[in-house]
């Protein structure tokens, strides 16, 4: 989720919100497709299965569906850095709220811009702010993490029982009271949506440490000599970042639903920049004038989430049989 | 069993701690002076002077920090400088919006999520759980508050069947204001409701590849017996956690809804409260906001240790 809420970021979230959930939604659903081969489908008596290769076959269509999603995400971002159908910011009030037509393709807002054109640069404004967010989090719940699982004892202790606190802190929380002291920008809503899967990544990290903390390996290159820090960065690092990379990949779509949803309450990006969250928040007031101004900018945020999503799950499934969602 | 909770809710104690200084940290220790954004930049030395001293200010930081919690403590969060009202007061008023909003929200998710996630599971691989199971794609794809968009652009500008979103307080009688509520918690619940969809599903086809699920098909015990009474109640365990955490997220959420639809709860009176420089308002819903998920969170948590020893004694 995540929120991450998502979750929850918004949560998310979230979610937040994005918190766990999400993660152990698609993650925790244990060993299936390629499971236990020998029982075989028929273990539930008069009930039957689906054979496992049309589950494997889906699992490819959900890779590859993923994958030209994102990709035509990122076109459509690096493009719009050069090239757009009209200026995003040029106005003209002959031609506003318009519908869908063969000069503008999605329409126009209520001062007579191009939609394609803002969707379009929308785009980076997303992954900007999704990308920033997520390595926020990895990076200070990584760190959060590495002295919890590394260190241990009172230290342990104290930092999980800040790491539950911050779990109190969905993005929308953080982005309120930031947004309380500071201005409005678009470095709060990434701050804000950083801190919210800041608990995802500690505890992870730590979970990675603890597990490798006494393993042999470790404690040999401990008798050789080596220090705490290169215990640490050379021979215990490498092997959590599977994990947190799985992890970033869940956390990135929630990341962008979170933006979407603070820059719509006016806590994120600002005006004139384009942002698909703050175009919806524009587009309320002009419902029954032009519904498509309120439909295309959420149906852009819908399938970069979707798109970003079938992506993490059909790599997930790929790289590790073990863990593969069915 | 006694000794387990005492410590879980010693740990939060000091979890609640945290947060509190969460907040306090980011609106009295960073850059930025409260009595400045309170009064705006081009306030008179003066009055910058005498809100500092109102608020105590002028005390030093840890004097400033343990006033502030031991206020909170005895309920007083201070006083709204818009409405000249205590904090706490504004706060539950309210929440007679936010809080039915959320359960309600809840309600849908859980009231959805479950029976569809048993439906998913029992179709394992066929065209059911493949159904349901993109359908929960879309759910976690869709923002709630576009939904919400959505749901208005149908139900009340296409249809005209209900009335775009306000709230005319409980007053006018308890199903006028569900009735408000009702589009609103749907939205809200949406991606939830699709994140506890994939995981009762998940859960329970986890419980079902178990022995004593096969011993009691060998027995020859009804499916549905087999379904409701075996697995379904050993499901439940994950089911609930994730729903426990979910809550909390469905009360934050609920801020961005009620922007949507403009109901007067929590999250507008906080965005009102930072066009108006409101700063009291803003930290006391930020702090009871937080401390509600964090204790949401832990009372999960001890609920699943109480229900599973295994996670007590791990």
């Amino acid at each position: 989720m995540a929120d991450p809420s998502i979750s929850d970021p918004l949560s998310p979230l979230g979610r937040g919100q994005g918190e766990g959930s999400q993660g152990e939604g698609s993650q925790g659903e244990g060993p299936r497709g390629e499971g236990p081969r020998g029982e075989g489908p028929r273990r539930e008596g008069p009930r039957r299965e689906g054979p496992p290769r049309r589950a494997r076959a889906l699992r490819h269509v959900t890779l590859v569906v993923g994958l030209v999603i994102t990709l035509a995400l990122l076109v459509t971002a690096a493009v719009s850095v050069v090239y757009t159908p009209h200026d995003p910011l040029e106005m003209s009030i002959a031609t506003r709220l318009q519908g869908p037509s063969a000069a503008h393709l999605l329409g126009t807002d209520q001062f007579g811009r191009d939609l394609l054109s803002r969707i379009m640069q929308g785009a980076i404004t997303s992954i900007l702010v999704g990308v920033i967010a997520v390595g926020i989090g990895m990076a200070v719940g990584g760190v959060f993490g590495i002295v919890s699982g590394y260190f241990g004892g009172w230290l342990d202790e104290g930092f999980m029982r800040l790491v539950d606190a911050i779990q109190g802190f969905p993005a929308i929380l953080s982005a309120l009271l930031l947004t309380a002291v500071f201005k409005p920008t678009l470095t709060i809503s990434m701050v804000a949506i950083g801190i919210a899967f800041l608990p995802v990544f500690a505890r992870l990290t730590r979970a990675s440490f603890l597990e490798f903390r006494d393993r042999d390996f470790v404690v040999a290159a401990r008798a050789l000599g080596a220090g705490d820090r290169a215990l640490i960065g050379r021979h215990i690092l490498p092997n959590t970042l599977p994990p947190l990379i799985v992890q970033a990949t869940i956390s990135f779509p929630v990341a962008i639903l979170a933006e979407a949803g603070l820059s719509y309450l006016g806590l994120g990006t600002q005006p004139p920049n384009p942002s698909w969250g703050l175009m919806l928040k524009e587009a309320q007031g002009f419902l029954g004038l032009n519904p498509w101004y309120a439909i295309f900018p959420g149906g852009a945020i819908a399938l970069t989430v979707l798109g970003l999503n079938l992506l993490g799950d059909g790599l997930r499934d790929v790289l590790d049989p073990k863990t593969a969602s069915s | 069993m006694q000794r387990y909770v005492v410590r879980r809710v010693a740990a939060l104690a000091v979890t609640l701690l945290f947060v509190s200084l969460l907040v306090f940290v980011v609106v009295r220790v960073l850059p930025g002076d409260p009595a400045l954004i309170i009064l705006g930049l081009e306030a008179s030395p003066d009055s910058v002077a005498r809100v500092r001293q109102a608020l105590g200010l002028d005390q030093p930081i840890p004097v400033q920090y343990a006033r502030w919690v031991g206020q909170a403590l005895r309920g007083d969060l201070g006083r709204s400088i818009q409405y000249d009202l205590p904090v706490g007061t504004l706060i539950l008023s309210r929440l007679t919006v936010t809080l039915p909003l959320t359960l309600l929200a809840a309600g849908f998710m859980i009231a959805a999520a479950i029976p569809l996630g048993v439906f998913a599971a029992t179709r394992h691989r066929r065209w059911g759980d493949y159904l349901t199971m993109t359908l929960s794609q879309l759910g976690v794809a869709v923002p709630g508050f576009w939904a919400g968009l959505l749901l208005i652009l149908l139900f009340s500008v296409r249809l005209g069947w209900m009335q775009s979103g306000g709230f005319d307080g409980w007053g006018a009688g308890l199903w006028h204001g569900l009735r408000s509520l009702l589009l609103p918690a749907v939205a809200l619940g949406l991606f939830q409701f699709a994140v506890l969809a994939r995981t009762t599903r998940s859960a329970l086809l986890e419980v079902l590849r178990e022995e004593y699920v096969k011993t009691a098909r060998a027995k020859g015990v009804a499916e549905r017996t087999v379904l409701f009474r075996h697995a379904l109640r050993n499901a439940l365990i994950p089911i609930v956690t994730v729903a426990g955490i979910q809550l909390g997220q469905l009360l934050a959420g609920s801020i961005i809804l009620e922007s949507v639809f403009y109901l007067p709860g929590l999250g507008r009176l906080t965005l009102a409260a930072i066009s108006a420089r409101d700063l009291p308002v803003v930290q006391g819903v930020v702090l009871f906001v937080a401390c509600m998920i964090v204790i949401v969170n832990a009372a999960v948590d001890i609920l699943y240790g109480i229900l599973d020893p295994r996670i007590r004694y791990g």
